[in-house]
């Protein structure tokens, strides 16, 4: 019995959880919102998907290869940026400028401030609101080639001029909007594969989604079809169960989740209202993304016994 | 009780607990540390060339928190040496060569226990320490004028594999009976509560009777959730009472004591014989023939394997105890001591783990830390050398359970460098 034995330190098992597998199912759960947004907005869609993943994930080797670092892309996190990026991007984005915004995404918020887990704000949402600076021309929604819906304007646009949104439409998504957020049906199938899984906890999207709606009341005379209009209509529930709960950019404890949670709600219903855009889901989560590091600090978990006691 | 502290489920595989005991003959040669317990090692009493018997006395306490070593076997004592023990540390062990016929030792005889001096004084004697694995002398616990509340037998045997504690409860019922009634008559002790996880029926049932013809002793089911058998754990969750940093269940007013340990304490005062050899689970996927074993103390590991038919894959890591918080060992020549409860086995397969990638702020080593200690933020703090941010994210607390490395998904070492942060914090405030 001469052979040498591995030394380690406990614990020697393991879960069998990996980075990899957690990218992996965020993917599975993206999967209904994309096809049903390629079914609802035509093979351009898949252009689009297509172009911003594989950029993402070259983007990436190229940058892994020239900085001589490990090979990342095999943890599957540029493919979810990739996606994620797409799925708030609108049918008739030139496939370029899809291209270029996937490239800032990796490169420049993700790549450069030292790979997965070190970025600050989330990869996907700051490229989007990029986009939507740099490239002016770029329309925030395209309309669904599958059936006649109103042209021309979006659901939230429509009811920030106070018209009527057909609840049907808006959970159905047969309605204009980015590729990925405007089925609700394939978006809470998804939110609900990444609970099941335990990849995420119900606390950010819930609350999110609670406050927007409950804000929103408040400021339409308590109107119940109107606020549930509102709730149901642009990224909001895309941002709150995939991109608001980025373990890079979002609090991991239960009281750090709640602060995040509502301050992007109120945050949503602020710019919504109030701002120039009509939209407020990217620009609310990627402000609490920067406040990150601040709830973080203000929200530790209560130590067991700890000196403070 | 607020709620359960957190915890992970790790697999049970408890794979070997329909088993009893088997008693393996003894080898030729065993080898007894004179360390096998917190404290200093015991003074060598014997010199090369004495006869011994099972349950001489070969090494004799060196101090109030240090304990006795008796014989395992029959046989000549061969040479003292020094050895690298499990914990680093280099200790004298007696190398007694067995005559094969473990004659027991004429001083062994039941003991007459009159009052609480001497229960002390035998349970002193007895070279009992605590088998959950800490080894501090049991004495030592019982050996106060503090007012005892709760004496809290830990029956939770969390950690996969091992199940020479349940089997334990289920066949040694009659001396953890005995124990508990002889310590209750003579220390004041108000309850005695078993802690036990919900799955382990068998141990559960045996308790249960023995609760019925005791009215002291009550049981408390435990969820199988991972660390259940940690001290400060078993506590809350036994009589909901907070045990602060740096303090012991004694300061709430309770003794904890592993339901083994109360078995050898029966044993030991119903017979006499001092705590000479141990129930041990064998297991791991090297293992041919899983099994638990009752081995002489001192045996080789090698030994025992042999024992259990060898191995079916060739073995790549050992382990003394549980794979959560087991101790690796270089060499199969290690001898099974007092507080080894597991040795297992793994092969190629099982002995390395997945490769470390950067942390993705996931944050379940923090939501899964049953203290709430935050395990990726005393790493980042560790590495730019900042223990002010370590010491306030709570590592002085950390116990070393393993939940955070097993939950870890970027399979990061946390608890080593919560046990690297640890260690320089210690020898920080040391020197000045």
């Amino acid at each position: 019995m001469s052979n040498k034995l591995n030394l380690s330190v406990s614990p020697h098992i393991h879960s069998k959880n990996s980075t990899s597998t957690i990218m992996r199912d965020v993917i599975i759960a993206l999967l209904p919102a994309a096809v049903a947004g390629v079914v609802i907005f035509g093979l351009r869609a898949l252009g689009v998907i297509a172009v911003c993943v594989a950029v993402a994930v070259i983007s990436e080797y190229i940058f892994n290869y020239i900085t001589k670092k490990e090979q990342t892309i095999g943890d599957l996190s540029a493919v979810v940026t990739g996606l994620l990026l797409a799925l708030n991007l609108p049918a008739n984005t030139p496939l370029w400028q899809a291209a270029i915004g996937s490239i800032f995404a990796i490169i420049v918020v993700k790549c450069l401030f030292g790979g997965i887990g070190c970025n600050i704000v989330n990869p996907a949402i700051t490229a989007r609101v990029f986009m939507l600076i740099a490239f002016t021309n770029l329309s925030s929604a395209a309309f669904p080639t599958l059936v006649d819906t109103v042209a021309g304007a979006t659901p939230l646009a429509i009811l920030k001029d106070g018209g009527l949104v057909s609840i049907e439409s808006l959970v159905f998504g047969t309605i204009g909007g980015a590729i990925g957020e405007t089925c609700k049906i394939a978006l809470v199938l998804g939110g609900i594969y990444l609970l099941v899984r335990r990849v995420i906890t119900w606390h950010i999207p819930i609350i999110y989604i609670t406050t927007t709606f409950i804000f929103t009341f408040i400021l339409q005379d308590f109107d119940i079809l109107q606020s549930l209009s509102f709730t149901l209509s642009g990224g909001l529930i895309l941002g709150a169960f995939f991109m608001a709960t980025d373990y890079v950019t979002s609090p991991a404890t239960k009281w750090g989740k709640v602060i995040f949670a509502v301050g992007a709600g109120l945050l949503t219903v602020v710019i919504r209202t109030w701002g120039s855009y009509p939209e407020g889901v990217s620009f609310a989560i990627l402000l609490m993304n920067i406040l990150n590091p601040y709830i973080c600090s203000w929200t530790p978990r209560k130590l067991f016994g700890g000196k403070g006691k | 009780m607020a709620s359960f502290l957190h915890g992970v489920k790790v697999p049970h595989r408890k794979n070997t607990e329909n088993m009893t005991a088997v008693k393996m003959p003894v080898g030729k040669i065993v080898s007894i540390p004179t360390v096998m317990h917190i404290g200093a090692p015991a003074n060598v009493v014997v010199k090369a060339g004495d006869l011994v018997k099972v349950g001489t006395l070969i090494a004799e306490a060196n101090g109030y928190v240090s304990s006795n070593i008796y014989s395992s076997v029959s046989g000549k004592v061969l040479k003292i040496e020094d050895k690298l023990l499990s914990n680093g540390r280099v200790a004298p062990s007696v190398v007694i060569e067995s005559d094969g016929e473990m004659t027991v030792d004429e001083g062994i005889k039941p003991y007459e226990i009159t009052s609480k001096e001497d229960l002390i004084k035998a349970l002193r004697l007895s070279g009992i320490v605590g088998l959950g694995g800490a080894g501090f002398p049991t004495f030592v616990k019982f050996d106060t004028d503090k007012a005892v509340d709760e004496l809290i037998i830990n029956g939770a045997e969390c950690e996969p594999y091992i199940t020479s504690d349940s089997l334990t409860m289920v066949e040694k019922t009659d001396y953890i009976e005995y124990a508990i009634q002889v310590i209750t008559k003579f220390i004041d002790i108000k309850r005695v509560i078993i802690g036990i996880e919900k799955n382990k029926p068998k141990a559960i049932g045996k308790m249960r009777q023995l609760a019925d013809r005791n009215p002291i002793v009550s049981i408390k089911l435990l969820p199988s959730i991972y660390p259940q058998g940690a001290e400060k754990v078993l506590v809350y969750h036994t009589i909901g009472k907070v045990i602060g940093q740096g303090k012991l269940p004694l300061d709430v007013g309770a003794i904890v004591s592993n339901c083994t340990t109360m078995a050898s304490i029966g044993e030991f005062l119903k017979t006499g014989m001092p705590l000479v050899e141990k129930c041990v689970t064998v297991d791991g996927d090297a293992v041919a023939k899983p099994q638990n074993v009752i081995v002489p103390i001192g045996t080789s590991v090698s030994d025992v394997f042999e024992f259990c038919s060898g191995f079916k894959k060739e073995p790549k890591k050992v382990l003394y105890g549980g794979p959560m918080m087991g101790i690796s060992v270089p060499d199969m020549d290690v001898p099974v001591i007092k507080n080894t409860n597991a040795i297992l086995a793994f092969s190629e397969k099982m002995a390395f783990l997945p490769k470390t990638t950067a942390c993705i702020r996931c944050g379940r080593c923090l939501n899964t830390c049953p203290f709430g200690i935050n395990p990726a933020g005393i790493e980042k703090a560790f590495k730019r050398d900042d223990l002010d941010a370590a010491e306030k994210f709570g590592v002085a607390l950390c116990m070393e359970c393993g939940c955070c490395s097993f939950v870890c998904p970027a399979n990061r070492p946390l608890v080593q460098t919560n046990k690297m942060a640890k260690a320089t914090l210690l020898s920080q405030k040391k020197g000045k």
